[in-house]
């Protein structure tokens, strides 16, 4: 479709093979000038690997890397930016307590008699903002700005310095629509401008909104490189995801007639300030409750006051109308309730301890420390749920942190099942996760919805959620601000109770 | 059960070959090291020395060895020692009888713990400068108590504890290896060891799956005020008095390095006694087998920092990484000539 020659950037056959794992397995890419391409995939799908293999930032193992058809190998991405590729991270990489000039002409700045030379960097750096539509005061500190404009001037910075490929990575993950809007109106410029443009996001809408074309990556393999125009949304969905999952998903849709039952648990004026805003909710045995929102939105902020990881200052909790003491996790567990957290490494699992130790931790920790689980007691129970949930690990002994972060979330949702919980949290079960694994723990949810649980489920996965929950919660700046039954349980639905959210907020 | 038997010789195997070997090097010095003899109900040697010297050491290394799994460090064990034996000397100088002052002692060592414990569990301070406080304000303490003199006593009953024997071995010899014993098998035959272990490697995911971090904590810092009082006990019995200035002195480094020689590491998580024990037994035969070889006394710092050197490179993560790549090497190459062929 193009000529080899209209490549600004072209890699091909990357490895790159981490200790016990390959992360890139003979990967292409290639960029034209001109066009925004979109790197998508799950995480630890290897995008990121893939960046860092381009910006020098890692050391590739194996496979050729081509800029403007002469072949590179940035040792750094100090090299790499020089060579034309620049990149942008959703955490902004510059210096919050500089000003704004400072930071974008940082390491460059124009001297006079071998001084810096304020006055020369201000007006440029006003000149250079201002192909951004840009018109801001160039002297304040970067931090008095808003995320977005800090992106912006990120993005200003990196196209200054390297001009020919720009990276952002997760630029959006942390705007609102208009910012998202302004950012985009400034990619297309710098599109028409010529630049190659990768776009690394997890919102597929923006995908559709911005890219030109779309590279799949999953487990560190190509699975497709497509125009954007001709692929399909469902399409691209099963490439990120599989087929497996997403005729899983259809399936499950058409067996989703059953009425869950009465509300058993039951919250009123439920919440914490600062956290989240009081939220009534219901769940009944057998039910999935899914809870949706972008980033920020206040879902892990739900799923903690909901099992006392942070304690809730006003409202009611209730279990077949008997009051709950959920002052605490380890009260909330005594009431018999689950938490699975969102960030695994941090709050999940622990690292140097073994499958088997993780696994019986909870229990252990509910018996009290005065009535040790037996060690076959604990090797039965782990190996129950090793082969159960099919956890891959050469044995239970190894310890948890050298297992895949599929198999560290089985782990961790072994050592809930272990309690025997009425009132399972998942925070993102599917994070981060492989395919595989990612149509288990699906599947894993609807075993335990049949056999009587109750579930509440964030995800960001919104075909995901709409598989499994019965009912969808959407919050939208720590409040909850919808909650969709039955048959409005769609993607769309929920896509527009966040959007309309959005559009209600007063600004 | 043979199984568990051989995880722990695999786990004490470095400790006790360090062991054997600082032995035999100083039985090379000194040809009548390893001779014991048996006089009035007590054996005697330069190895029963060792034992009982390194009683103090041992006994804080316990205490110590919990803490540190906890991701802690308790560096006021020094100066609870010489508040301990302080309150030890005036209560029995008062008049007071055996069974209270050792009861009062304790208590008191338990109270310091429970100190540092708040500090850390309840208001989060970090453990390097909770117990620095009282590592500082505990040598003031015990001058308070002992107003400012070495406070000495006679009584038979506390300097039996001091030197007296049993079963032919020295009381300090006793105590702190029954001491040991019982804590180890604690924390081993409950669940505290592994709920401790996980606390160490992560507080904030023990505490969402519903472990008592808040208690546990405190419980390791009491632990190690208990095995302070023990061992200032021991120190104040071994000389008849209490000397607030140097009773314990720096023995809180001796402790840590007991257990990091044990193969405890300081970032908290896996730990064992018996290593920790080990650990500071290698310490003692080090300070007694210098004296016993004749070298100057001074000589016993520097190899014992030239140890802490040694121990600490092997137990880096890039040494380890080294290790690991260097086996990696070895085993890849094998594999390498097959495939050219």
């Amino acid at each position: 479709m193009q000529s080899v020659s209209s490549y600004v950037l072209s890699a091909t056959g990357i490895d790159k093979i981490f200790p016990g794992a390959r992360a890139l397995n003979g990967v292409d890419f290639s960029l034209a000038r001109g066009e925004v391409h979109a790197l998508l995939g799950e995480n630890g799908a290897g995008k990121s690997t893939l960046i860092k293999c381009l910006t020098g930032a890692y050391r590739r193992d194996g496979g050729r890397i081509l800029l403007d058809g002469t072949e590179v190998d940035p040792h750094n991405t100090l090299e790499a930016q020089k060579l034309g590729i620049g990149t942008v991270y959703q955490e902004v990489n510059l210096l919050a307590n500089l000003t704004v000039a400072e930071n974008l002409f940082l390491g460059r700045q124009p001297r006079r008699f071998g001084l810096v030379d304020a006055r020369a960097m201000n007006k440029q750096a006003r000149a250079l903002l201002s192909q951004y539509d840009l018109d801001i005061d160039v002297t304040a500190e970067l931090s008095s700005f808003s995320v977005a404009v800090q992106q912006v001037i990120a993005i200003a910075r990196a196209v200054d310095l390297s001009g020919k490929v720009l990276i952002l990575d997760e630029p959006t993950a942390s705007l609102d629509t208009h910012e998202v809007a302004m950012l985009f109106r400034i990619v297309r410029r710098l599109k028409d401008r010529g630049l190659g443009i990768i776009f690394i996001t997890h919102f597929l809408e923006q995908v559709y909104d911005i890219s030109d074309r779309i590279t799949v990556l999953r487990n560190g393999q190509l699975v497709g490189t497509r125009d954007t125009a001709a692929l399909p949304r469902r399409e691209l969905i099963a490439m990120m995801l599989g087929r497996e999952l997403v005729h899983e998903v259809s399936e499950a849709k058409q067996s989703e007639a059953k009425a869950p039952g009465a509300a058993r648990f039951r919250f009123r004026g439920f919440g914490r300030k600062g956290h989240i805003q009081p939220f009534d909710l219901d769940v009944a045995s057998g039910e999935v409750v899914g809870i949706a929102g972008l980033l920020g939105s206040g879902r892990t902020e739900t799923a903690e006051i909901l099992f006392g990881a942070e304690r809730a200052d006003s409202g009611t909790a209730e279990v077949d109308g008997r009051p709950l003491d959920l002052s605490s996790p380890r009260a909330a567990i005594r009431e018999k309730f689950g938490f699975c957290p969102e960030d695994r490494k941090v709050d999940g699992i622990v690292g140097d301890l073994s499958v088997r130790e993780n696994i019986v931790l909870a229990l252990q920790a509910r018996r009290g420390w005065a009535r040790p689980i037996s060690r076959s007691e604990q090797d039965r129970l782990a190996d129950h749920y090793i082969k159960a949930l099919d956890i891959r690990t050469s044995d239970r002994e190894k310890p948890i942190r050298l297992l895949s972060g599929g198999n560290q979330q089985k782990a961790i949702l072994a050592r809930w099942l272990a309690t025997n919980p009425e009132f399972l949290i998942l925070d993102e079960p599917t994070r981060g996760i492989d395919v595989g694994a990612h149509a288990e723990i699906i599947r894993l949810i609807e075993t335990l919805c049949e056999k009587g649980m109750s579930l509440i489920v964030i995800s960001s996965e919104l075909e995901e959620l709409v598989a499994y929950s019965s009912r969808v919660l959407v919050l939208r700046d720590r409040a909850h601000v919808a909650e969709l039954t039955g048959e409005e349980v769609t993607t769309n639905a929920i896509v527009e109770a966040i959007a309309s959210a959005h559009e209600g907020r007063p600004s | 059960m043979t199984g568990t038997l051989k995880a722990y010789a695999v786990r004490l195997f470095p400790q006790v070959a360090a062991l054997a070997i600082i032995l035999f090097m100083v039985s090379l010095a000194f040809p009548g090291f390893f001779k014991l003899s048996f006089q009035n109900d007590r054996l005697y040697g330069s190895l029963i020395d060792i034992l009982n010297r390194g009683a103090p050491v041992a006994l804080l290394a316990i205490g110590m060895t919990v803490v540190i799994a906890t991701k802690g460090i308790d560096l006021s064990v020094g100066a609870v020692m010489a508040i301990c034996g302080a309150v030890a000397a005036a209560s029995i100088t008062a008049g007071h009888s055996l069974a209270f002052t050792l009861l009062v002692t304790i208590s008191t060592g338990i109270l310091c713990g429970l100190w540092n414990g708040v500090l850390v569990a309840v208001l989060d301070i970090q453990p390097i400068i909770a117990t620095l406080v009282l590592m500082v304000a505990g040598r003031g303490i015990a001058q308070l108590i002992t107003e400012g003199a070495i406070l000495t006593f006679n009584h038979p009953g506390l300097i039996f504890i001091g030197s007296g024997s049993l079963f032919g071995l020295p009381m300090p010899v006793i105590i702190w290896l029954g001491f040991g014993l019982i804590v180890a098998l604690l924390v081993r035959r409950t669940a505290l060891g592994m709920l401790i272990e996980a606390v160490g490697v992560n507080r904030r995911a023990s505490r969402l799956s519903g472990v008592s971090t808040g208690v546990l904590l405190i419980a390791a810092y009491i632990l190690s005020g208990l095995c302070a009082a023990l061992a200032g006990i021991i120190a104040a019995a071994d000389i008849r008095g209490a000397d607030a200035n140097n009773a314990g002195l720096w023995l809180e480094l001796d402790a840590i390095l007991a257990v990091v020689v044990g193969g405890t590491s300081l970032l908290g998580g896996r730990f064992s006694i018996a290593a920790s024990l080990l650990g500071a037994m290698i310490i003692q035969s080090i300070n007694t087998g210098i004296l016993l070889s004749g070298f100057p006394p001074e000589f016993n710092l520097i190899i014992k920092a030239a140890i802490i050197v040694l121990i600490l490179v092997i137990q880096s993560p890039r040494a380890q990484s080294a290790f690991i790549w260097m086996s990696r090497v070895r085993a890849a190459e094998p594999k390498k000539e097959q495939e050219a062929k």
